[in-house]
């Protein structure tokens, strides 16, 4: 009995020990980055380009390029992923195609990032003639985080009481009527849940952009589709890389501010699920 | 008669809808039509020049310099070095870390570990790298002095840190979905909680558990900024971790960042490296996905 008892607390302890290093290694993490970067954290770091000197360096390049990629990303993904989850959800027969489709986007969900860059590169940059701009990455992105916005959105769909739906049925509203009136604004709140945080996602992608051709020396921000561009991540893999010392914690000043967006996004998804949670109990 | 009126407008509507609503729902079939096209036409262009038996059994990977040599086993054999040493920092780990969630954890606790995992899961791997190049070698450097600059352990380490957060959720809902009669039964029996874990959880959730360490090892296959700046370039037939290598995703990078003219040999092989990729990646998923139904059932 007594050896049970031992087994009992060793195990036990081995568990919570191996919580708590994965919690450790977050704060290294955040600390080491935070010492590194703090010295070039000032208002310069967001007006100033790329430069050879690091103390004159900044990221106003790669913050305007997130910020003209995102949108764009936006645009494309999500109007595009919350259809295709309504589709899915609401309308179409559940028969071997649909399973297909459905088997499909898991699928597409475990797909490299790397991968979608190559097919970016071929289709939009030199298929469909958009060059090495600001549109092609984004679309690439878009097609990126598609999988995750549709999953997300249908979880939520699904989420909604079947009794709701009955009710407006009931009242003889269309089928149109009932979604878009009754069960999106519903879901509404799960479903940007997940939109925020594939944005986040694409905030901290780097590789699929490379391939499709954003620049890592920049000295100008994105002017149209059309631009030449680069992005917060591109930027830090840049300077990550040069030899000089400085150069790295000018890195790290760029992860502090690309991990602050990071941690908003979060904690606006948070928020929103913890005050509609409350008010619907779904 | 109004009323006549808004029923004719709603099935207008309605039947104006459809077409949009399937055109989108079917979007992702289009999505993966275009990924095995381009793969597959450009990776063809590529095998008229090179015989496939040399790319896929060759043991020399050097198509940048004269004499070229289109061998892949050196990618291949660093991507499974980094995958395989990130599945042996985060594979055990994870599953401590699900077990203790859902079988030891106060409720109070659960909610503040849950958010400090996905931070974890949502940091962007360029960060991990940078980790890796700035902490984690030097940490290591400072133990073993002989390892390299570039190196697959620190590269391992950190994609097993990025993964630990994804099989510790997976195993968490494994166990989650266990039956609870199952588990008050062996208690019933007079197990210690250990044995019930052990004896009985484990066992009983083994496929999803297997289907959480194969998506983990997929999505380390596919993992690509931190291993490019941890582990290096260099194409090497090797299993020594202190070794500098090149994963299938680094060498795709570094082609990128060169100047490789569209059309080329270099340009081609890129296509074919991403082509063996994806089929990697696509076989694990399909599998981790099939035993997770299974389970499910």
């Amino acid at each position: 009995m007594k050896a049970r008892m031992r087994h009992e607390r060793m195990f036990q302890m081995l568990c919570a020990l191996s919580t708590v290093v994965g919690i450790i290694f977050l704060f290294v993490l955040l600390y080491h980055i935070f010492q590194a970067g703090w010295n070039f954290l000032n208002l310069n770091f967001f007006t100033n380009f790329q430069s050879r000197f690091p103390i004159k360096s900044g990221m106003k390049a790669g913050i305007y390029g997130s910020l003209w990629m995102i949108s764009i990303t936006a645009v494309v993904a999500i109007p595009l992923g919350i259809a295709s989850a309504i589709f899915l959800e609401e309308y179409a027969r559940k028969n071997a195609f649909w399973r297909l489709v459905e088997l499909n986007i898991s699928n597409l969900a475990g797909v490299p990032s790397i991968v979608y860059g190559l097919l970016g590169l071929s289709l939009f940059v030199r298929t469909f003639g958009f060059g090495q701009s600001v549109l092609s990455g984004a679309l690439t992105m878009a097609l990126l985080v598609l999988p995750v916005v549709i999953v997300s959105s249908r979880e939520s769909l699904r989420a909604v009481p079947l009794n709701l739906r009955e009710a407006a049925f009931a009242l003889g509203a269309a089928k149109y009527q009932v979604i878009f009136g009754q069960i999106l604004p519903v879901a509404l709140p799960g479903i940007l849940t997940g939109i925020i945080l594939s944005i986040g996602r694409a905030f901290g992608e780097a590789a699929p952009l490379i391939i499709v051709g954003a620049l890592s020396y920049v000295s100008f921000v994105p002017e149209n589709l059309k631009s030449e561009f680069t992005v917060m991540p591109i930027q830090i893999y840049n300077w990550a890389g040069r030899p000089q010392e400085e150069f790295h914690q000018l890195a790290a000043t760029g992860i502090i501010v690309l991990l602050l967006i990071l941690l908003s996004l979060n904690f606006v998804a948070i928020m929103i699920r913890d005050h509609y949670q409350k008010r619907f109990r779904l | 008669m109004e009323n006549i009126h808004s029923i004719e407008r709603a099935k207008k509507i309605e039947k104006a809808l459809l077409p949009l609503l399937a055109a989108a729902g079917m979007f992702t079939l289009l999505v993966t039509a275009g990924i095995i096209f381009t793969l597959s036409q450009e990776t063809w262009q590529f095998f008229k020049t090179v015989p496939i038996i040399d790319f896929l059994f060759g043991t020399k990977w050097e198509p940048l310099m004269e004499p070229k040599s289109f061998g892949v086993l050196p990618l291949v054999s660093g991507t499974l070095l980094i995958s395989i040493g990130a599945g042996v920092f985060a594979i055990p780990s994870g599953v401590m870390i699900g077990v203790f969630l859902t079988e030891y954890a106060h409720e109070r606790i659960r909610r503040m570990v849950k958010p400090i995992l996905e931070i974890l899961a949502g940091i962007p791997t360029i960060v991990y790298g940078y980790f890796a190049l700035t902490f984690v070698t030097p940490l290591l450097k400072t133990v073993m002095p002989d390892i390299e600059v570039f190196n697959a352990l620190s590269g391992a380490m950190v994609v097993g840190i990025m993964i630990l957060p994804m099989v510790a959720s997976l195993v968490d809902d494994a166990l989650l979905a266990l039956p609870q009669s199952l588990k008050h039964g062996a208690y019933a029996l007079g197990a210690t909680p250990y044995e019930v874990i052990v004896g009985v959880v484990i066992p009983a959730s083994f496929g999803r558990i297997m289907a959480a360490f194969i998506l983990a090892i997929s999505r380390a296959v596919g993992e690509t900024m931190a291993v490019t700046m941890a582990a290096g370039s260099n194409p090497q037939l090797t299993f020594n971790p202190l070794n500098s290598i090149q994963t299938m995703t680094s060498y795709i990078v570094q082609v990128a960042l060169g100047d490789t003219p569209a059309g080329g040999i270099e340009y081609l092989t890129s296509y074919a490296v991403a082509f063996l990729l994806f089929a990697m990646t696509f076989v694990l998923n399909w599998i981790g996905h099939k035993i997770m139904q299974q389970g499910r059932k």
